[in-house]
């Protein structure tokens, strides 16, 4: 069954503005119970993060109190990202735990220095309709980073659909997902859970798996906890899980994509960081296309101005350049995110549906430049 | 010596685990229901030393494959008897990703990915064994870039693999260094072998046939990896590459004529000899040029140091095709001669003199033709110029790099 007909950028950037302001607002009512104190069920269990083997259920973690509703436990701290990786338009719930007593060191230009111990928690659902996105929430899976001795794995647990428990899966999953867009219309499209390599696929800096949300920059925001909105960093810095930052106005920031007051450039340039720079940069898995595409990259031929591909095969879509300063159309960079099909679409991971907004951004920044 | 001497302590332990416990470390995942799912768990799960044993039969994969564990072989029951296909893929930019060490790929076929073929990415001792990639729907622009694929990688061995319909290179290496391709067949694809921004190859023993070029290799700018050198291109046979073009515009191999035998374009010290040339309509050997506008100040545009000697000439340069045919032919004629330079340097050489190391030679038998076209000279004296077919005055040699030594063959 094919997609529905992509919605107009506009309304589905507003749209998403929506969903995401949603889904803050749903993550911080449901952290409410544990940063008040109020006594969460159980705590998390460092054993099943440090084990060699994992355990086969999420619930054995205890990251949550309330596994369901995603109300996390004691010492679980829900964060969001500024300007967060598409994913089928999934929504998603982040939460970091880091060992008591311990701290994640800060970077100003990779992800926090996290210590051993350390689990990031990403859940992923769909509303039943996008029009009332914080209503009827199928959660698909959670996906786990954790940090064990030896280093970084990555984990991803399937929901069940009584939506009571998640299971983990190695060798990925494909699940079919039937949503109402935000138009009104019915949208089905299959979902792919990611097997374990997949997940190396992107969370790879230099051949180790790595985390690749919860940079500096990224985080650098505000976040609408219990007792009020405060900056994700300086939390994080007051909860005693962060050492070493500075305060957030001295910190670097990207801003929400979907943010029209923001600098135009800026907001281009920090969608292709997260969506695009884990692989495109010297030490990504996409490091011999030479396409770096890192918030920090400052020379346009290398984030694509007037580039040629390398490997793009069909990817090129006939085009001679990455970017062709002022015309979009001539841009191998739209027509790639603009594509749906395996071996033109990118990222070529974790992505079915088109993201109009996202595009219509790309295609303003393009077209702008001289 | 320490270093390979626990080497050959390995290969010896891994020798005797895998005769003493064989059934330990091996998988076997034969076809049937849920076989895509077994072998994707499968080439996750491995351990050192494991062998994944993939039984006859056909696979039908809706996702990419990946392999990240060292040690490990993958074996198929042969390249006509294992399938997989990727017919319906719907994810991944490749059908097989390998991305450790010390893998052998053998005796399998991967058909139809939306992308790449088999790809490793970073690897080290990287083996790809009599597999077969090919797009069973012949040349087409919609089909995957590559069909065997290493990329920055390091000791990689490709031995008799068959490629067909790969819409850039059948058998594509790209910023890698120590190379063995060797006993392969490239056909139907734009290129058939190709060696790009890569270090110490040796190509040797293959056939290119039917591609719409026989053997490229090329440095490209703005990449991480550029400056190729010390190649060795030798007894091959390339033979009626005779395929149009097919490869979407944009990509590098898109200017490739039909036609073309071998292609030498920028790079270092590299060896054409002892190769059989026959029935390549625009050229048997070009030595070229970057053509294109860069910016980069650390790319060398022309080659340096090339040496075509003792190859075997067929008929060949009759029909000339696309851009770069007719610009040889327009300055030739035709048909065009059997070894063509564009005898473009670097502006200061073209005043003064290219130093002995880095010019081109050419020595072969009686008879043979040849033309440098004296592209810069075209361009900064239009009046006045004229291409120098006179083979005699290119006559030298280079010293030829040592051969290519591997560690999973017992080289250092």
């Amino acid at each position: 069954m094919l997609p529905a007909k992509p919605a107009l950028p506009i309304s589905f950037a507003t749209a998403l503005g929506r969903i995401r302001r949603t889904v803050g607002r749903l993550t911080a009512a449901l952290a409410l119970a544990t940063l008040a104190g109020t006594g969460a069920a159980g705590a998390v269990s460092l054993d099943a993060i440090l084990a060699d083997d994992a355990p086969k259920e999420l619930s054995q973690f205890g990251f949550f109190a309330d596994l369901p509703a995603q109300r996390p436990a004691e010492g679980v701290v829900p964060y969001r990202l500024n300007t967060p990786l598409f994913s089928d338009a999934a929504l998603k719930m982040r939460f970091v735990f880091v060992p008591p007593g311990k701290q994640a060191s800060y970077d100003a230009e990779e992800a926090l220095d996290f210590p051993v111990g350390t689990a990031l928690v990403k859940t992923f659902a769909f509303p039943a309709d996008y029009r009332a996105p914080d209503k009827d929430l199928r959660i698909i899976e959670t996906r786990l980073l954790l940090h064990r001795a030896d280093g970084w794995h990555a984990l991803a647990y399937v929901w069940n659909d009584a939506q009571t428990e998640a299971t983990l899966k190695i060798a990925g999953a494909r699940i079919d997902v039937s949503t109402i867009d935000a138009q009104g219309a019915p949208l089905s499209f299959t979902y792919a859970v990611p097997n374990r390599n997949q997940c190396k696929g992107c969370h790879d800096l230099g051949g180790t798996i790595s985390p690749i949300g919860p940079k500096a920059r990224n985080l650098n925001g505000d976040f609408a906890y219990h007792d009020g909105t405060a900056n994700q960093l300086d939390r994080w810095t007051a909860l005693g899980i962060l050492a070493g930052a500075p305060a957030a106005a001295d910190a670097p920031a990207v801003p929400d994509y979907l943010d029209a007051a923001a600098p135009l450039d800026a907001r281009a340039r920090a969608w292709l960081d997260v969506n695009c720079a884990h692989c495109h940069r010297a030490e990504g898995p996409a490091s011999n296309s030479g396409l770096f595409l890192t918030w920090s990259e400052k020379q346009p031929v290398t984030y694509g101005v007037n580039k040629r591909p390398v490997a793009a095969g069909k990817g090129s879509g006939g085009l001679q350049f990455d970017i062709a300063p002022g015309d979009p159309d001539a841009s191998i960079l739209i027509y790639r995110v603009d594509s749906v099909e395996p071996g033109v679409m990118m990222p070529e991971l974790g992505r079915h549906l088109p993201d109009p907004a996202a595009v219509a951004l790309l295609r303003e920044w393009i077209a702008a430049m001289k | 010596m320490a270093s390979f001497l626990s080497r050959a302590a390995l290969v010896l332990l891994m020798g005797v685990s895998s005769a003493s416990l064989a059934a330990a470390a091996e998988i076997a995942v034969e076809a049937g229901e849920g076989a895509a799912e077994r072998l994707t768990e499968a080439l996750i799960t491995a351990k050192p030393g494991d062998t994944v044993l993939i039984g006859a039969g056909r696979f039908d994969l809706t996702d990419g494959l990946s392999l990240d564990v060292d040690d490990v072989v993958v074996k198929g029951a042969g390249p006509d008897l294992t399938v997989l296909s990727f017919k319906a893929q719907s994810g991944a930019g490749e059908g097989l990703l390998v991305t450790s060490d010390r893998v052998v790929l053998e005796d399998f076929a991967v058909e139809d990915t939306k992308g790449d073929g088999v790809k490793s990415k970073g690897s080290d001792q990287i083996t790809f064994r009599n597999l077969r990639v090919e797009w069973t729907n012949g040349p087409d622009e919609k089909n995957g870039a590559y069909g065997v694929y290493p990329v920055s990688s390091k000791n990689i061995l490709v031995e008799k693999v068959t490629v067909k319909g790969a819409a850039d290179a059948g058998i594509y290496v790209g910023q890698s260094e120590n190379i063995v391709v060797r006993e392969s067949r490239a056909e139907y694809n734009v290129a058939g072998i190709e060696i790009e921004n890569s270090m110490k190859a040796d190509v040797y023993k293959n056939v290119a046939t039917h591609n719409t070029g026989g053997i490229l290799i090329f440095d490209l700018p703005n990449l991480p990896v550029q400056g190729g050198h010390d190649i060795r291109v030798f007894d091959n046979d390339v033979l009626d590459n005779d395929t149009a073009n097919f490869a979407p515009k944009g990509n590098m191999v898109a200017i490739v004529p039909k036609g073309m035998g071998i292609m030498v374009m920028a790079n270092r010290n590299v060896h054409v000899f002892g190769n059989r040339l026959s029935g390549n309509g625009t050229t048997h050997v070009l030595v070229a040029a970057y053509p294109n506008e860069y910016e980069d100040d650390n790319y060398m545009f022309v080659p340096r140091g090339v040496y075509v000697h003792g190859n075997t000439y067929g008929e060949g340069g009759g029909a000339p095709d696309g851009e770069v045919g007719k610009t040889i032919s327009d300055v030739s004629g035709t048909p065009v001669p059997d070894i063509v330079w564009d005898g473009v340097t670097t502006i200061p050489e073209y005043f003064s003199w290219t130093s002995a190391e880095n010019r081109v030679y050419v020595d072969e038998a009686e008879g043979t033709s040849f033309v440098n076209l004296k592209m810069i000279s075209q361009l900064l004296l239009p009046w006045g110029w004229w291409p120098d077919t006179d083979i005699a005055g290119y006559k030298g040699s280079l010293p030829e790099p040592a051969p290519v030594k591997l560690p999973q063959e017992g080289g250092a």
